[in-house]
Order: C-alpha cells, then structure tokens, then sequence
C-alpha cells in the first residue's frame, strides 16, 4: 500500500494526535459523510426496520387490526415451514451446481485463451457479452430457446439424434432445476473466465519457463505453480458467485413464477411480502435468509484463515 | 543447450509424449487444431443466444410457431421492430433506464469519489471500519429489506416514480464505486498532494485539479459497471413500479402482450426484437470499452 | 491495435440499429392498431350527457383499465366518447398483464389510501379483498345491476353493499376440432372426462403419424391463477366440491383425489409433458396451430381461431366441458368488474362513468369489437353479438357456472389460491394426490381463520 500525505505516527514520538491530524481526521470524515448517509438511509435504517418487522404481526391489507408485537411467533412458524425449507434446499442445490461449474468451465475457458493468439482482445470482449445483459432478457431469450415444441434446442437434439424426442425442459421437475442453472452458467461463466485469466496473467512466465526446463509437465506445472499462485483469484470469485447464487431471483421468476417446487428464498420472500401481504411473517423470512447469507461468508473468511497458513 | 533438453527428456519419462506432443510438426497441428476448435466452441456458446433472437426478431410471428424449425428466416421482415417499438411503453422504459441508470452512476461517482478520497488518500481512526462496511455492503442481500424499502417509499410518497428506483439501486452501486475508487486512489503515489499544498491550494482543490483527473480511468470503469448493474436490475423494479409508462427496460421485455388478442398472447417475435433493440448497444459498448470494464472488475475483485 | 477498426465496427453497429429502430418506430403509427372492426361500429353516446356534463365537467378521473392490447385500444375508445360527450377527462392506465401483479397493485394503491385511481377493472374474484376501500354502488346503479346476471351481482354483493357492477364476463370452454372428430369417427364431443381421454388418444395416435407435436388435449397447468380455475372445473364437474363451502375446506375427498389423480395420469401421454407450464397463451398457439384435438380456453380464444388466415379457421367448435363419472357440467367463471375507490375525490363522477360503461350499448358494443362476454342475459340473443360469438349459443352459455371461493376468503384470497394452484401443480408434475390434498386442506383451513 502507498502512503498518505498525512505524517505517519512515528514509534517513540508521543501518541499526542497532532492538529493535522485532527484537522485531516475531521475533513474525512466530511468527505464521507454522503456516503455513510446513503448506505446509513438506504440499507442500514431498512435492515433495523426489518429485523423490528420481523417481531410484530403486520399486514398490508390489515383493514382495521393494529399490527401488534408478537415476539418469536414469525420464526416458530418459520422453523416449521416446509415450504421455507424447501426454498433453501433449493437454493444451496442451485449455488452448489452453478458455482462448481462456472468455477471448473471458467478455469478451463481461461486457460485456452491465456495464451497470447490473434484476436485475443476480440475473444475477451466476446465473453463479456453474456455478462452485460440483463438477466431477465437472458433468461427470456433461454425460455424461448427452450420451449417444449418450438425450442431449438430440443430442435437440435432431435436432429442429431441425442434426443429421441422433444423434452419440456422447464415444465419436467427432472429438469427444470438443470434449465434454470444452464441459463445461469451460460451468463456467468465467462465472467468467471475473464477475472480468473486476469489472475493468469499477474503470473510471471519465467516461472513456466523454469519448470519446462526442469522437466515438469504441463499437468506438474498447471497444479504447483497455476493453482497456488491463482489462489487469491479463485477465492474471491468463489465468495462473490456463491454469494450471488444465493441470492438468485430473475431466473428463476421468469421461468417458474410461483411454482411450488422450484422456489428459491429470494422468491418464496418476495411472494409472501407482495403477494401475501405477510410483512411481519415475510421479515422474519428476510432476517432468516440474512442469517443463512452471513453463515456462509463466515464459513469461507473462516476457511480462508485455516488455510492461510 | 540441447544436452540439457535431452538429459531432461531422459529424466522424466512420464513427460515424454507431452513433450512429442509440443515438438513435432504433427503434434503442433493437433494442439493448434484443438485450440482453434476450443476458442470457436467458446465463441458459439457465448454468442448463439444471440444469433436466436436475432433470428427469431426477423422471422414474420406466423412463421415463428412453424415446425420444422427454420434456422434462417426465409422472410425476414422488420415487423416484429416496428410492433416493439411501437409499443409505448417499451419506448418509454428505454427513456426512463436511461434517466434511471444515468443518474444512479452520476450520483455514485460523485458520493463515491468523495468517499473514495477520504478513504484512499487520508489516515484517521475508523479508517478500516468503514472499509469494511463498504465490502460487507457489496454482499448484501437486496431481497432482505424489500419490505421495509417498500414502506419507506410510500411514506415518501415516492413509489412507482423512477426516484424510488434511483435511491434504491445506490445500494449496490455505491459501496462498489467506493471500494473500487478507494483502491485507485491508494494506487497513486503518496506525496502527490504535497506539492499542491505548498502551493496554497484547499483539499477540495486538490481532489478536483490533481487526483480527479489521475484517476479518470477509474472513474470511467466504475461509471460502466453502475451503468450496467443499474440498468439490468429487476426486483426493485418489478415490487416498486406500478403503471407501464414508468417501467424500465427489463420490466417492459417480460410485460408484453401479443396485439392481436388479449393479455393471454406471448408475443415472442416482439420480445425477441425487443431484446435485440436492448442488447445491441450494450454488446457494441462492451465491445468496445471491454478493456475499461475488465479493468474495473479486476480492481475490484482481484487486487482489492 | 490490430482489431481497433473491428470495434470501430462493432460500437457503429450498435449505434446504427438503435438509430434505425428509433426512426422505423418514429415512422409508424404511436398508439397500437385499432382493429378494423372497431371502425365498423363506433362507441355509443352517453345518455343523459346533457345533465352529467352540466354537473361534473371539467372533472379529471384516473381508470385503471385493461392491460395493454385490446383491451386498452376498447378503453381508450369509451373513455374518448365518454370525455366528448360529458366533459369529464377519463385518463386511462392500463394494469399489468399478470391478474396477481394487478391484485398486488390495487393491494397497494388502497393501503395507501391513495386518491389516485378512481375506477379500477377488478377481476371477479377479487370483490371480497377489496369490499372496505370501494364505494357501495348500490343506491346509484342498484337499478341498472338489475339487467345483469344475477350470479355476477351476487359474486359483486359482500356484506350487502353493492362494491362492483359486472362488466364483462369469462367462463371456460372446451373447443374441439369438428374436422378430426369426423375423421376418426366421432360424431359429437365428449360428454365425460374419460370419454374425452379416449377419443383424445385415438387422435393422437393417427395425428402424430404426420405431425410428431401434436396431442390430444391442452389447458393451463401451470402454477398460477388460470389452474384454480381449471382444476375448479375438473373438481366440481366430479362431485368434489368447489375447494372451500360453507366456510370450510373440502378438498380433501375421494371424487377430487380421483378427478386429480386421473388428469395427473394423463400428462405427457395425451398432454404436452409442458402442459404444467402452459398458461392461456400456450393452450391458444397449440390449438390454432391445428396441434390439438381439444383444447380448455376462455371465450377470447374464438375470435382469433376464427380468423382469416387461421389454420383451424372453419374447422372447430365449443361445447360445455365434461363432467366427471355422474357429476355435470360445469363452467368457472370468470370476467372482470368495474369498481369505484372509496378514497376517489370525483366519486360521483367516476359513478356516471361506470354507468356508462356498464350499460346494455356499450356491453353490445365490447362484445362486438373485442368479442368479451356480456354480462346483460339479453344481449346473448341479439343478432349482431351472437354473430361475432358463436359460443353464446344456448348449449355453452347456459352451462352451470362454478365460482371460485372468493367470498370466504376476502382479503386471502391470492394467498388461497397460490395454495390450491401450486398443491395442484404439485399433483400433475407427478405426486399422488392423496399427498398433497390433506396439507392443502389444513392450509386452507388456517387461512380461513385469519383475520
């Protein structure tokens, strides 16, 4: 990290803070006040809200009824809901699946295009393409792709024979998960592929160099010095796309609505608050899926720690 | 040279087919072949999509439901643009994300650099803290606090009016042109600042005269992704906005309805058009600016 | 750079399609085409404007209409009239295309007490939701309700007030193809569900020779509003009940278990395995495609197979759906109302306005240049109107009509429904019925007891 303009604390001088320092602390301080009172107005005050909603019994359509304290009664019905438990399971299926696959797509995709070739730029662009469109056309243009009579992808199946005949990718619950996560890996994985080769490409080619010399095949090569070395990049792309996967909406509404069986949180969330009118019930749900979000990045900052040895 | 090479070769038999492999004439055609053929598979996989609902925009709605399905229009026809544009609301929802995203990314950048100076180019107690909080936010679940936003937007008397959407869609652009911004800042050189201070110059000065301009590229990069971000999102979206004249563009795509019946026809050849009108700049923008883009997300993810 | 002239290429591109779009659309007309029909017969005048005009011009009132499409090109032209004749400026906001995001909106815009809609187009089950924030119409147009079908006023009626007058009506239908019927040998449509699965496999199995998409039946089957009211017709037509009467969930018996479990049996045989994601559009394209043999639909779905240019023009029919083993026929019903917000500040105003739209010549006037279902009796015999919808023939239209179970469940309704649609889901995407029944019946009984 480079250094600040202020004068740094020397060891030995006395911890007095200086008026510099109190003059620079306090402009700070204004510079990011903005700031603190949008995030402080927009997410911290909301969150608050919800965590109080979430112990009252409160209604949009509550007609005359006074909304009401009723303690942990939203999280008891919550602990037996099996449609919440549903919409959970469903959701980490979908994180586990989509995460492994743009993880292990993306590492393969960056690794061809790593090396230097004509149109490389063009080919960089081109994988960004999927990532710049909304999710919602994506995942329209995927329906459309995948329609039971008129898709073309069963069109091709047939054709080619990999099918015997056509398939109701969405409408089958065999598959309907599989559809939902290929419009996710289609989007995504050349993200995955475009941060993963920026890591590539911090890696200095001596190192190759050496080890071809040495012997070392490229298999030898590609887990001593590839993997350790892009450690840093495939963990931060690990927490974001789990994270992100766990919080998947767009896809999933387009294609399945209101479905029963292919709820994930956000939805079952956003169905009982709108839909319902459960805002009391529906922020024990937001405080719940909060929780489970926060777990999972405990986990990975905890895995992170163990392993940094 | 060349001894070394062979006592290599002789070393590690294992290797020694992959070193064939890379050497001989043969071998090199069948990696270059196996490569080209990778990056055309990679190619067709991100872009056929997109030939599908080009190819679906231009092919007349009677042909559309056709079986066997035709891989080029053999009547190619603009009629699917015109019923999409001459959809009204799908005209104004290219308006109103364009004043939505537009504003988001103004107000972000300047918050942001603000915030960004502060964070980057000062030392004060609680530095760390609120570095922390900019990272924690960029996780944070925008599903969580549908309700409670919900309540507060009608108390402002603010729903279905694209302001709710421009303060709400700061919560994800923010913290990120924060975090990213801050590390530009930390990128430039310490003592930047001091020879515009021994010169007389305010901090607000040398924010604006030196380190603004230092850090353009940033600024550019970060504008492209809340641009970006802001214009696809789609929850707020659909829970905060009621009539069509205010939708945005991702709510107009999954709102049509066919013109020839009533609210129960999917029209796939005015959505697909739709698309294509939608996505066609962004992937000429890409294109274009892909340098601008990747180096923003790198910041972001990987060096920071 | 090497490829700098490609991406000069590519952002011009880019930059050219928008440019051409915009101007294609500036070249085009700005408001959707209005149907010819509708230039044969123009919007009838207001009666008694005189008077209307002489107290309330000059008023603005806010209509929240039907979503865009036909339907708002029939609004908008009732709304110019009415504004002609009286003076009063009628500003038409078409609703969102899905009937549960128009439900949430409503939902909205009444809990907050807003005065910014004034008349809204409610859907026949939603009067038992919204009864506390509408106006009682009754003393004004108790009189002119009396035309309409009693079964609508009464499904309008909550607690006495009258909240919603009847505008147009919906109810299900069962189209068939005339021409394969008599090619395989049938001469008339299916009376019992299992007689329809029947001569539906027949067809099939010959059609699909020459045409590998075509199935026998199609209907809605995926999870939303549009199952409530198919399965309600499976339902009753059996004997099991209208999923909650008297106050009390009954969709737990043996007659519903049986009806379900038999449809189940027939996804992907004589079904579309995509069935359970079909809503009204899918079953619509599948028949008029000529890739059905029956077909469940709304009335709407007639004008456009009648169409010049259609495949299945001339070459189908409607009659009442079947009834299950020593049930009857039946009909959910459907169709939409006009209410007025209590919050409204032009309460007398937007009244004269649901006068107007609700009356004999304007019902006659929708039916003709939309082909909606009146909700008047009588002008099921006018000529002009059964010329454009033949299904208003006295065998379909005097069909017994089931009502889904809005006025138990008042302000819960979509959350009831979401139950029944996605328990039934459930059920044809391959769980037994006796699964999935019981849970959904305690679950409707809970949401009975709330408040």
């Amino acid at each position: 990290m480079s250094s600040v303009a202020t004068p740094a604390p020397v060891s030995g001088r006395r911890r007095r803070r200086t008026k510099l320092q109190r003059r620079q602390s306090r402009l700070a301080w204004l510079l990011l006040l903005p700031a603190l009172a949008v995030v402080a107005f927009v997410a911290i005050y909301p969150l608050g809200k919800t965590v109080y909603q979430s112990f009252t019994n409160q209604e949009f359509l509550a007609g005359i009824t006074p909304t009401k304290w009723v303690g942990l009664e939203n999280y008891r019905t919550l602990w037996h809901d099996t449609l919440f438990r549903n919409s959970v399971i469903e959701t980490v299926k979908f994180t586990l699946i989509t995460v492994s696959f743009e993880f292990v797509l993306g590492l393969v995709i960056a690794l061809v295009v790593n090396s230097s070739f004509k149109g490389r730029g063009l080919m960089r662009a081109v994988m960004l393409v999927p990532w710049a469109i909304p999710t919602v056309v994506a995942a329209k243009m995927w329906q459309w792709m995948l329609d039971d009579v008129f898709g073309v992808v069963n069109d091709i199946g047939v054709r080619t024979g990999i099918l015997s005949h056509p398939h109701a990718w969405i409408s089958d619950p065999a598959t309907a998960l599989a559809s939902v996560c290929a419009v996710d890996i289609w989007k995504t994985t050349p993200f995955v592929a475009l941060l993963l080769l920026a890591g590539l490409q911090v890696i200095p080619r001596d190192l190759y160099e050496a080890a071809d010399v040495d012997g070392a095949g490229p298999v030898q090569q590609f887990f001593r010095i590839t993997l350790p070395l892009l450690r840093p990049a495939i963990l931060v792309v690990l927490i974001f796309r789990t994270l992100d996967a766990l919080r998947v909406f767009d896809v999933f509404y387009v294609f399945f609505g209101q479905r029963p069986d292919t709820q994930t949180m956000a939805i079952y969330n956003q169905s009982t608050i709108v839909g319902d009118g459960h805002v009391g019930y529906g922020a024990a749900i937001s405080v719940a899926i909060f929780l489970i979000i926060s777990l999972f990045v405990v986990i990975y900052v905890t895995f992170v720690r163990v392993t940094d040895e | 040279m060349s001894t070394a090479a062979e006592a290599g070769r002789a070393r590690t038999r294992p290797t020694s087919r992959a070193y064939w492999l890379r050497r001989s004439p043969v071998g090199r055609f069948i990696k270059r072949l196996a490569f080209w053929v990778l990056i055309a598979a990679i190619f067709i996989y991100a872009l056929f999509p997109f030939y599908w609902a080009v190819r679906s925009a231009f092919t007349p709605p009677s042909e559309l439901f056709n079986t066997p399905i035709q891989y080029f229009p053999t009547h190619p026809t603009l009629a699917n643009f015109r019923d999409a544009l001459n959809t009204d609301f799908f005209r104004r929802a290219l308006l109103n994300s364009t004043i939505v995203a537009g504003s988001v990314t103004l107000i972000s950048l300047l918050i942001g650099s603000l915030a960004a100076y502060a964070l980057g180019r000062f030392r004060f107690r609680g530095r760390s803290a609120v570095l922390y909080l900019m990272l924690s936010m960029t996780i944070f679940p925008q599903i969580a606090i549908l309700g409670a936003l919900y309540t507060m937007i009608s108390n402002f008397h603010l729903y279905n009016t694209l302001g709710a959407l421009i303060l709400t869609y700061l919560i994800f652009t923010l913290p990120f042109t924060v975090w990213v911004l801050t590390t530009f800042m930390r990128g430039l050189p310490g003592d930047l600042e001091e020879a515009a201070y021994v010169d007389g110059a305010t901090p607000i000065q040398v924010f604006y005269k030196v380190l603004l301009p230092l850090i353009a590229p940033g600024l550019v990069t970060t504008g492209l992704l809340a641009f970006i971000a802001a214009w696809n999102e789609y929850l707020y979206a659909v829970s905060f906005i009621q009539t069509p004249q205010n939708y945005t563009v991702p709510l107009a795509i999954t709102s049509f309805v066919g013109k020839s019946g009533q609210a129960f026809q999917v029209p796939w050849g005015s959505i697909m058009a739709a698309t294509v009108i939608v996505t066609l700049p962004l992937i000429a923008a890409t294109l274009v600016l892909q340098r601008r883009i990747l180096a923003g997300l790198t910041a972001g993810a990987v060096k920071g | 750079m090497k490829h700098r002239a490609l991406l000069i290429v590519a952002g011009l591109v880019g930059a050219g399609t928008l440019a051409v779009s915009l101007s294609v659309a500036a070249a085009g007309t700005s408001r959707p085409a209005a149907p010819a029909k509708a230039a044969a017969y123009p919007a009838p005048k207001v009666p008694n404007a005189a008077a209307i005009k002489a107290k309330y011009h000059g008023q603005k009132i806010t209509f929240v209409g039907d979503s865009v499409g036909n339907g708002h090109v029939r609004d908008l032209a009732l709304a110019k009239r009415f504004t002609k004749d009286t003076g009063i400026k009628v500003n038409v906001v078409p609703h969102p295309a899905a009937s549960d995001q128009a439900y949430s909106d409503l939902v909205r815009n009444f809990s907050q007490k807003s005065s910014s809609i004034d008349v809204a187009m409610i859907d026949v089950v939603w009067p038992g939701a919204f009864a506390p924030y509408l106006v009682d119409l009754k003393p004004k147009l108790g009189k002119q309700s009396k035309i309409h079908a009693p079964g609508i006023v009464a499904a309008d009626t909550v607690g006495g007030k009258l909240v919603a007058m009847p505008w147009f009506g919906d109810f299900g239908l069962l189209y068939y193809r005339t021409d394969l019927l008599t090619k395989y040998g049938y001469s008339k449509p299916p009376t019992s569900w299992s007689q329809l699965f029947a001569m539906a496999k027949k067809i099939q199995t010959g059609e699909q020779k020459s045409n590998p998409s075509f199935y026998g039946f199609v209907f809605q089957g995926n999870a939303y509003e549009g199952l409530t009211c198919n399965a309600l017709e499976w339902i009753a037509s059996a004997g099991g009940g209208h999923y909650i009467d008297n106050g009390k969930a009954s969709i737990n018996n043996s007659k519903a278990q049986t009806i379900l479990d038999a449809m189940r049996a027939q996804i992907g045989k004589i079904t579309p395995r995509g069935v359970t994601s079909y809503q009204e559009d899918q079953t619509e394209h599948a028949f008029d495609n000529g890739d059905a043999a029956f077909a469940r639909n709304w009335p709407y779905q007639y004008g456009i197979g009648a169409t010049a240019g259609s495949k299945v023009k001339g070459k189908f029919s409607v009659a009442p759906l079947p009834h299950g083993a020593n049930g009857k026929s039946v009909a959910t019903v459907g169709g939409w109302q006009l209410a007025v917000s209590k919050y409204s500040k032009h309460k007398d105003a937007t009244i004269e306005f649901v006068r107007y739209m609700t009356s004999k010549p304007v019902e006659k006037f929708d039916a003709i240049t939309n082909s909606n279902v009146p909700t008047i009796p009588s002008l099921a015999k006018d000529k002009q109107v059964y010329k454009t919808n033949p299904y208003l023939k006295p065998a379909t239209a005097s069909v017994a009509r089931v009502a889904r179970p809005s006025k138990f469940l008042k302000t819960h309704y979509n959350e009831a429904s979401k139950a029944i649609f996605q328990g039934i889901n459930q059920i044809l995407n391959g769980t037994p019925a006796k699964s999935v029944l019981p849970a959904l019946q305690s679950k409707l009984n809970t949401i009975l007891k709330e408040k």
